[in-house]
């Protein structure tokens, strides 16, 4: 059972304080779009082998949304981050480069 | 036959005597004894039948791997089934029962099976009950679901009670053998939060029985020394009867503590479930001692050679007394220097190795035990229990070289580390060709949240099998190397094997597995699942190893190549009642009440569970049906005033400078023109476009919004709410505020309500101050209110919040001041069919995660001017605009009656998959007492262009009732009730 | 008013710890920016701004940090109407929103040796390490709940007002006679 830390209220929650939200970072596509771009938006997803972000809610918590870097494989986690920003912050990018290098291939 | 000794037995209490029940018989036993030990004292060598051939089965082990010694425990709500003897701590009254037999342990019918094993090989069932396939249902399944299963499930009730525990710690120790104990004091001396859990009632594991010495002393004094030490330290936790069931993700452990099953007189919970976070966890979980595999190993009074020493040095039990020893490594020895010490003989020491000349075996002969090496069990000799044995020489065919009588067989096939728990987060092992075992590969450890190993391990279970190899300063006889042997003889004959079992609960032999090779299952896996080797509730502690040997052999290939079966939590079974822990009767699951609650049960209400709320469905009076009692309020609320409790309603606050671009996102209305002090019904969708919920948004003031969302939808709304504004539009200045219980809602229903009101008095209700669709606050009644002029029934209709804390005295004053007006309480039940009178949808009856708002009619409620929405994207799509998706229509049967729910309009010819096509389905069917018939709400293929139609519906008899499509809105359609 | 009821008046319950509901309680949830409605939190509430998850003063009076952007203002019942107005006055330039909550919740004190084993029976949250003025937001078997410290052995818990009863029920069994672990 996952432990992530909340970033929001530094609360190391157990998986059943959260709430999960999927894949992170996607861009919304609304009205005027393109039929394949809001596909993508709105179906398709990653489902890597290793690296990924996520979303997650500190649901029986604060109740803040926030993201996490993790490995899907061992579950290690690289570290958790605010919900207001559309990528990865460097220090997490970097960390994950000297952990799993070669993962943005 | 087995007995207690006149001395000896380190764990017992001599000076007490406890009675027990064994099968309605009363035995003794003491203090310390388990219920096997306690058995054998009473020489109850015969303890239960196997599985498949109802063979004989007696105690083989001393702890958590027994197969066989599974039996009912307690009585009535207290009985359990399938408990092990070997674990279960006697005390004074205990009962127990044996199992799978019939009509008695002694004398078994389904024993019979037993004596055509050739009937029963691997794959038995698979090959045999295939065809006829008619046969499946009405034969084989019956009898096989007759025969099947250990033990009986209790009936009654479980008496007792359960709970959880969250603890945390840095390190958790696994096991409180000397191993587990040593690591525990080290990771506390560096001032860790150290927990150390042990399964059994005892400290030192196996230590105190098999010997050594530390720094000169017996290991007895350490292990006294360092749990003192341990005890003392404020960072240390120790739990005894505690075992660790499982590893999860993250350092996760569930502990299963056993509180009171061996003094059932204690107060308090049964068994706790601990769930433990652990900064690191050490497992210092041992080894388990294999069988070997020899014809007739099953016998009762075949017992591994360890739990024989156990049983005499522990309890002061001799299981036999002419034990035979047999084994193919030196440990095995301090049997029998233990059965010589208790007085007992020795025949003869069967070592399968060519020569034995290790400290031990020499210590044996120098006690003058002959040793016999080269030499192998050809036969056990005996039925319900061992009265002989014929050896062979282990590298032959199991030709009988000699025959020695003897009622007991003390076997060993060297040490397997408990590699359980280290393997269920995915830590690898190695297989150690030497030694013969699978052990942890530090290498490949687990790896916890931080990417660092999770979980190390210590002692026996990482294959330090000798004391002064977990321990400095430790000294312990030196011990040569064993040699492997997976079966005895080595060249046994078929005749044999069929004898020769590996998992004792599932009776499968090494034949089982042989064949199972032959008919190509290569993989372990499959193996384990068409011979169920393994698949016994002990998991295959005792045969795992040995099967997967017999299989590498069939298959000629080495063990490692072969590997091991997944290793699967829990490591012994736990209870369903810890698992549930507090949550069982009132407290199964959160009951939400609203204020108004206690009113409700004394006016007997007959509840509706909506989510997790319970809700009145109606009011019946005495000797009335719900039926009637819907009727009744309908009729009374459509023709004077109804009361509803509708506290249940989400209420949500949004709030801000952007609150009006954040409803018009939210709702596919415009909700930003919306005029403070009025009400608007609004449809809301999620980004795919489906309709999520419905109900009534009122601008409180100019940056304020309150939001009703249905019953069951407060919290997603509130939720999905949060999330947009959290994770898109984080820049947008808006706060919410889930003030759903913070008010008692309730709903004054009817032609009279205004007068009830006005009866109150405090403030002006009339339509010129407070028109339909406008909300006012000010009191009612001396009660501080919010006063809603909005209607779910289609009459004339205020819901009037005031703070939940005095929702009770309100509703109190409201019935009061209704009394004269006939005021009625009414449920959901009543509710609903006014609703559907008006043709109102309701989320979840017309609505079921495929319904847009188009297919429903209310395009009028989507906004044209807006050039987005949640939801308006995804409406574009299009199957979203297929003219051929099903639209919302009324119902009515032709003959008054009401539509089956939810059945299908049929249509000509049939579809794709060759079943009757379909044109439409009903969403909503009630019968309207207002009309005095059935009405009903559908979805139908061009439903709007097809009105006065006739289509028909199929019934649950299988046959068709004809309907007319109709406008949905069956009263008063130009709502001049509800505007007055 | 003479009116309110809290959701479970006089429940009571003794074993292990006591478990006692604790009646009306005000309560205003405060959303904003907390560097900007610090002040107004000081000047209304008499309170300082508490740090991420603490919690200063208690029940009757005091402020609970909730999230980043939440406050939970505690005061007497009858007041916290006017301390929802004093605070839109005090704020009415910055972005915020107050509420008067006290309805919708309710208030139990655990109170004895063992009351922290009685909420680790239920919670996710490591007791043993849990501090006076620590506020924690979490899960109680499964409902959301809040708790502090009030006191060496005292534990105030706040959950919703409809799973009171329920609550209570989860705490009152986490409580009974003879079921303390002996861990803390």
């Amino acid at each position: 059972m996952l432990l992530l830390t909340c970033p929001n209220c530094g609360v190391a929650a157990e998986e059943t304080e959260l709430a999960p939200g999927g894949e992170a970072h996607l861009k919304r596509v609304g009205p005027g779009s393109e039929d394949a771009d809001f596909e993508g938006y709105l179906f398709l997803r990653k489902n890597p082998k290793g690296v990924h972000f996520e979303r997650w809610r500190h649901a029986n918590g604060c109740g803040k949304w926030f993201h996490a870097a993790r490995c899907t494989v061992t579950l290690e986690v690289f570290g958790t981050y605010s919900a207001q920003t559309t990528e990865p912050p460097k220090d997490i990018l970097l960390k994950i480069d000297d952990k799993r290098p070669g993962w943005r291939g | 036959m087995s007995t207690r000794l006149k001395s000896g037995g380190r764990l017992i209490d001599r000076s007490e005597t406890l009675k027990f029940q064994w099968n309605d018989k009363w035995l003794r036993g003491h203090p310390g004894d388990t219920l096997a030990s306690a058995l054998l004292a009473n020489d109850q060598t015969l303890v239960g039948r196997s599985f498949k051939y109802h063979r004989p089965r007696g105690i083989v082990a001393s702890g958590v791997e027994e197969p066989n010694a599974l039996v009912g425990l307690g009585k009535g709500a207290k009985f359990e089934p399938n408990q092990r003897a070997t674990t279960a701590e006697l005390f004074d009254g205990l009962i127990a029962e044996s199992q799978n037999h019939w009509p008695s342990l002694e004398f078994d019918i389904g024993a019979v099976n037993a004596l055509v094993p050739k009937l029963f090989p691997a794959g038995f069932y698979y090959k045999t009950f295939i065809h006829p396939r008619a046969f499946w249902k009405h034969v084989f399944e019956p009898v096989i679901r007759k025969a099947a299963g250990l033990g009986k499930a209790p009936k009654d009730r479980d008496a007792d009670r359960y709970e959880h525990f969250y603890a945390f710690c840095d390190v958790l120790v696994v096991g409180g053998g000397v191993a587990g104990l040593n690591a525990a004091l080290q990771a506390a001396k560096e001032g860790k939060r150290v927990l150390v859990l042990e399964q059994t009632p005892h400290w030192g594991g196996r230590s105190p029985v098999d010997g050594g010495t530390v720094d000169g002393k017996p290991v007895a004094d350490w292990i006294n020394d360092t749990v003192e030490a341990l005890e003392r330290m404020d960072n240390v936790r120790m739990r005894r009867r505690c075992m660790a069931a499982g590893i999860y993700d993250h350092g996760y452990v569930i502990g299963y503590e056993r509180l009171t099953d061996h003094a059932p007189a204690k107060q308090g919970p049964r068994h706790r479930l601990w769930r433990i976070r652990a900064g690191h966890v050490v497992t210092a979980t041992g080894a388990i001692e294999r069988p070997l595999s020899f014809a007739g190993n099953d016998i009762p009074g075949v017992m591994l050679a360890s739990a024989v020493r156990d049983y005499i040095v522990d309890y002061g039990v001799s299981p036999g007394d002419r034990v035979v020893v047999v084994t193919n490594n030196d440990d095995a020895y301090r049997t029998a220097l233990a059965v010589r010490e208790a007085g007992l003989v020795v025949p003869a020491i069967v070592d399968a190795r060519p020569e034995a000349n290790g400290a031990l075996p020499q210590a044996a002969r120098a006690a003058g035990i002959m040793v016999k090496t080269g030499t192998g069990i050809a036969k056990v000799q005996g039925g319900k229990r061992v009265t002989g044995v014929e050896l062979c020489a282990q590298a032959g065919e199991g030709a009988t070289l000699e025959t020695l009588p003897c009622d007991a067989i003390a076997m060993s096939g060297g040490w397997s580390p408990v590699v359980h728990l280290w393997s269920h987060t995915g830590g690898k092992l190695t297989w150690d060709a030497e030694r013969a075992f699978f052990a942890p590969d530090p290498s490949r450890a687990p790896v916890g949240h931080d990417g660092a190993p999770s979980v190390s391990v210590v002692g026996a279970a990482a294959g330090d099998l000798t004391l002064p190899a977990i321990l400095d300063g430790a000294e312990a006889p030196e011990e040569t190397p064993l040699r492997p042997v997976w079966m005895m003889p080595e060249g046994a004959s078929a005749d044999k094997r069929l004898k020769m079992w590996l998992d004792y609960q599932n009776d499968v032999k090494v034949s089982d597995v042989q064949l199972a090779a032959q008919e190509g299952y290569e993989s372990v896996e499959h193996t384990k699942r068409y011979t169920t080797l393994g698949m016994a509730t002990d998991q295959g502690k005792l045969s795992n190893i040995n099967g997967l040997a017999v299989l590498s052999d069939a298959l000629g290939q080495p063990i490692p190549q072969t590997g091991t079966t997944t290793f699967r939590p829990p490591y012994t079974p736990i209870s369903m009642g810890a698992i549930a822990g507090e949550a069982r009767g009132e407290i199964f699951q959160p009951l939400r009440r609203t204020p108004i609650h206690s009113r409700h049960e004394a006016a007997g209400a007959h509840w509706e569970p909506v989510g997790h709320w319970r809700r009145p469905y109606c009011f019946p009076k005495a000797g009335e049906s719900h039926r009637d009692a819907v009727n009744r309020e309908i009729n009374a609320t459509r023709s004077g005033v109804g009361l509803l409790d509708a506290s249940t309603l989400g209420k949500i606050l949004v709030k801000g400078p952007d609150a009006g671009q954040f409803m018009d996102m939210l709702y596919t209305n415009m909700m930003s023109s919306l005029k403070p002090g009025k009400c608007r019904y609004g449809l809301m969708c999620s980004e795919n476009g489906f309709l999520m919920d419905d109900g009534v948004v009122v601008r409180l003031d100019d940056d304020t919004f309150l939001a009703h969302t249905t019953t069951g939808g407060a919290d997603r709304i509130h939720a999905h709410m949060e999330e947009w504004l959290q994770t898109e539009w984080w820049d947008w200045k808006v706060y919410t505020a889930n003030v759903t219980e913070q008010w008692a809602q309730i709903g004054v229903v009817g032609p009279k309500a205004r007068a009830v009101l006005e009866k109150l008095g405090g403030m002006d209700v009339s339509a010129e101050t407070l028109p339909f669709m406008t909300y006012a606050e000010g009191t009612l009644g001396g009660f501080d209110a919010r006063v809603f002029r909005i209607s779910f029934s289609g009459e004339l209709s205020f819901e009037i919040a005031v703070p939940a804390s005095q929702g009770l005295a309100f509703w109190d004053a409201l019935a009061e001041a209704g009394a004269e007006f006939g005021i009625t309480p009414y449920g959901t039940e009543a509710l609903h069919v006014m609703r559907a009178e008006k043709g109102f949808i309701m989320i979840g009856d017309e609505t079921d995660g495929t319904v847009i708002p188009q297919d429903l009619g209310l395009d009028w409620a989507i906004s044209k001017k807006k050039d987005d929405y949640i939801g308006k994207r995804a409406q574009e799509r299009s199957h979203m605009t297929d003219p051929e998706r099903w639209k919302l229509v009324g119902l009515e049967t032709l003959d008054g009656s009401v539509l089956p729910d939810g059945s299908y309009a049929v249509a000509d010819g049939t579809n794709a998959n060759g079943q009757g096509a379909v044109q439409g389905r009903v969403t909503s069917t009630y019968y309207s007492p207002t009309l005095g018939r059935g009405i009903a709400m559908g979805l139908v293929l061009h439903g709007p262009d097809r009105m006065d139609e006739e289509i028909a519906f199929n019934t649950v008899s299988g046959g068709t009732v004809k309907a007319k499509i109709v406008n949905a809105v069956f009263y008063d359609p130009e709502g001049e009730k509800q505007n007055v | 008013m003479s009116n309110a009821v809290s959701a479970l008046p006089g429940a009571a319950h003794a074993g292990i710890a006591s478990v006692t509901e604790m009646g009306l309680q005000g309560m205003v949830t405060l959303r904003g920016d907390h560097a900007e409605i610090a002040a107004a939190v000081k000047k209304v509430a008499k309170q300082d701004l508490p740090g991420q998850r603490r919690i200063n003063g208690g029940l009757g009076k005091g402020v609970a940090w909730m999230s980043p952007d939440e406050l939970l203002i505690l005061c007497a019942y009858e007041d916290a109407a006017s301390i929802v107005e004093k605070l839109d006055k005090e704020l009415k330039d910055a972005h915020h929103l107050a509420a008067n909550v006290s309805d919708a919740r309710a208030v139990f004190a655990v109170e004895g040796p063992a009351a922290r084993e009685v909420i680790a029976k239920l919670c996710p949250v490591d007791m043993a390490v849990f501090e006076d003025g620590e506020i924690r937001r979490t899960r109680m078997a499964q409902v959301p709940a809040a708790f502090w410290m009030a006191g060496p052995d005292t534990i105030h818990v706040v959950c919703f007002r409809s799973v009171a009863r329920y609550v209570f029920d989860l705490l009152a069994t986490s409580a009974a006679e003879g079921s303390g672990p002996g861990f803390f």
